[in-house]
């Protein structure tokens, strides 16, 4: 049944036509469309090298690496970056470049987990309260109020004091202070399309609160929740980088960004590398993230949609 | 035996100091087959009628039934087989990013009917779509072919009753036309009812044989289009407002002004 008979096409006719055939063919058209958008936008190209250069960096870092991350030499403490250690050394003769490198994946860790946990929740609250509204509505956004009233960095001195601290406790502590922005989104996005005349139409023919809100609701909030994750990235490294400078993300000698920024400064004046490196990294990677994010809102949003 | 009856309806919407009378009193019958009408200025409450009667507003006080069963003894799903709206706008009333394909064939799954593709590729032609609309988003067709895929997924749970909503406002003039020689033909092809509601009032005397006038949440007056168009209307207010329709008078104007 999706067999094309027309074999003259080119794959660029297909993709481009006005005759659609089939459902595959109209997704496909759809997903070209937004390519082409997407590729018409410099910055956010940017934004999409670099994190794929970092899940590369990432999934190939023991092959990257020149060095064991933590292997530590005294006798080479402190070198300004040379051909032998690209990005220089740092107070125990640790080589830089490879302790970035081993990095990614702890940076990549976190913003993965915390998106995973941040994006289901807050949709799941924000989408039934605004769905619902009325006592529900209340009692969810009263509750998202509480959790967003919590400074995360003192939420998490909190966890580190009664759990110890740990890269899991620093997840669990921003990912806990992350999704009220999401769930408000979400409410938002939920209560202007409630009103609209096709969730009504799809009232009158018999569609429950369950279908409502999976097959009509679901599809409209999730581009601009993904692409408030996305700016949100950025935002959770610098958490993430922020609290391994105040000690309470990864421990040494795990090769945690902001660790390695917090350990360096005090052999700021004498060796910059020591600092600059892995502040530059994560300035990249935020930065990267939050260019991502505003082509991807480009991309997804049905508001800018052809 | 009427198809629809409705028998004195109100409604109140808002809590509070804001709580309001939208309807008052509201009492229609419409026969099998008949093409019905409601019209009055904007915030008469015609809508209104149309969403009680469709089940959107459940907290309303009085009696609606259709084809002799009452909306309090009738099952939800057997209602929305029976009865089904058509909204103003076609823009709004179609989900953006769900395929013409998936906005048609949804109500059948819901209902769990087996032979969603033929039942599609037929309706699709019914409303003067083509098959080569069926994988299409709604973005890409005009707003006059929205109407239609609007009209389909109305249309294809084989109702009784079609409840039209200004279901050509939103539409410029030769699409109008189109569409209202649409629902005459669907009409005679399968036996609907419809309940019309305007403010055009060439477009109550194209297409329907009774109307009732609407004014503030109450009916004023009902009467039949023979009545309307050879000036057998009693009311005052439905006089002004068929004078209104036909040419633009500063005099009315004032008049209705001064009235409302």
């Amino acid at each position: 049944m999706t067999v094309d008979t027309r074999q003259n096409l080119t794959l660029r006719q297909w993709m481009t036509t006005e005759e659609v055939t089939n459902g595959r063919q109209a997704f496909v058209q759809k997903v070209y469309w937004g390519a082409v958008g997407f590729l018409q936008n410099p910055l956010a190209l940017i934004g999409l090298a670099v994190i794929v250069v970092l899940l590369l960096v990432a999934a190939f870092a023991p092959l990257i690496a020149t060095h064991d991350p933590l292997a530590q030499d005294l006798g080479a403490a402190l070198q300004p970056p040379s051909a032998a250690h690209y990005f220089g050394t740092d107070e125990l003769g640790r080589d830089i470049f490879s302790r970035i490198v081993f990095g990614s994946r702890i940076t990549l860790y976190i913003v993965m987990l915390v998106s995973v946990i941040v994006g289901p929740i807050g949709m799941a609250v924000g989408m039934t309260a605004g769905y619902f509204g009325g006592w529900t509505d209340k009692v969810l956004m009263r509750v998202t109020d509480i959790f967003l009233s919590f400074p995360s960095l003192v939420l998490a001195l909190a966890f580190a004091a009664a759990l110890g601290p740990g890269l899991e406790n620093a997840v669990i502590a921003i990912a806990l202070t992350a999704w009220p922005p999401i769930a408000r989104l979400a409410r938002a996005e939920t209560m202007t399309i409630r009103s609209s005349d096709f969730i009504a139409a799809a009232t009158l023919q018999g569609a429950g609160s369950i279908r409502i809100l999976r097959h009509y609701i679901f599809p409209l909030c999730l581009p601009s929740v993904i692409v408030r994750i996305t700016l949100n990235m950025a935002g959770i490294i610098l958490t993430a980088a922020g609290l391994g400078f105040l000690g309470l993300g990864a421990q040494p000698p795990a090769p945690e960004w902001g660790a390695m920024t917090s350990a360096g400064r005090r052999f700021m004046l004498d060796s910059w590398w020591v600092v600059t490196m892995p502040g530059s990294a994560i300035l990249i990677v935020s930065l990267a993230f939050n260019l991502f994010g505003d082509g991807l809102r480009d991309f997804l949003d049905p508001r800018h949609g052809r | 035996m009427s198809m629809i009856d409705v028998r004195k309806l109100s409604l109140d919407l808002g809590e509070g100091v804001r709580r309001r009378q939208i309807l008052n009193d509201i009492s229609l019958s419409v026969e099998a087959g008949d093409s019905f009408g409601l019209v009055g200025e904007s915030g008469s409450g015609k809508s209104t009628v149309l969403r009680c009667i469709a089940g959107l507003y459940r907290h309303w006080t009085g009696e609606i039934s259709i084809d002799g069963q009452t909306f309090a003894s009738a099952d939800r799903m057997g209602w929305c087989r029976k009865v089904q709206m058509v909204f103003q706008d076609p823009y709004g009333s179609l989900h953006p990013k769900h395929k013409i394909d998936t906005i048609l064939s949804e109500p059948l799954r819901i209902h769990g009917f087996k032979d969603i593709d033929r039942r599609v590729s037929q309706i699709l032609t019914q409303v003067g779509l083509g098959p080569r609309f069926r994988y299409r988003f709604p973005h890409q067709l005009s707003g006059g072919q929205r109407q239609r895929v609007a009209i389909a997924r109305a249309l294809i749970l084989e109702p009784k009753i079609l409840l039209l909503d200004e279901p050509t406002s939103a539409l410029d003039v030769s699409i109008q036309a189109e569409i209202l020689n649409l629902f005459s033909d669907l009409r005679e092809q399968l036996d609907l009812t419809y309940l019309l509601v305007s403010h055009d009032l060439a477009v109550i005397d194209h297409m329907c044989s009774n109307l009732a006038v609407m004014r503030s949440g109450s009916v004023v007056e009902s009467l039949s289009r023979e009545q309307m168009v050879h000036g057998g209307a009693t009311e005052r207010y439905t006089n002004t407002l068929l004078r209104a329709s036909e040419k633009y008078d500063r005099e009315l104007v004032d008049e209705l002004a001064a009235a409302s």
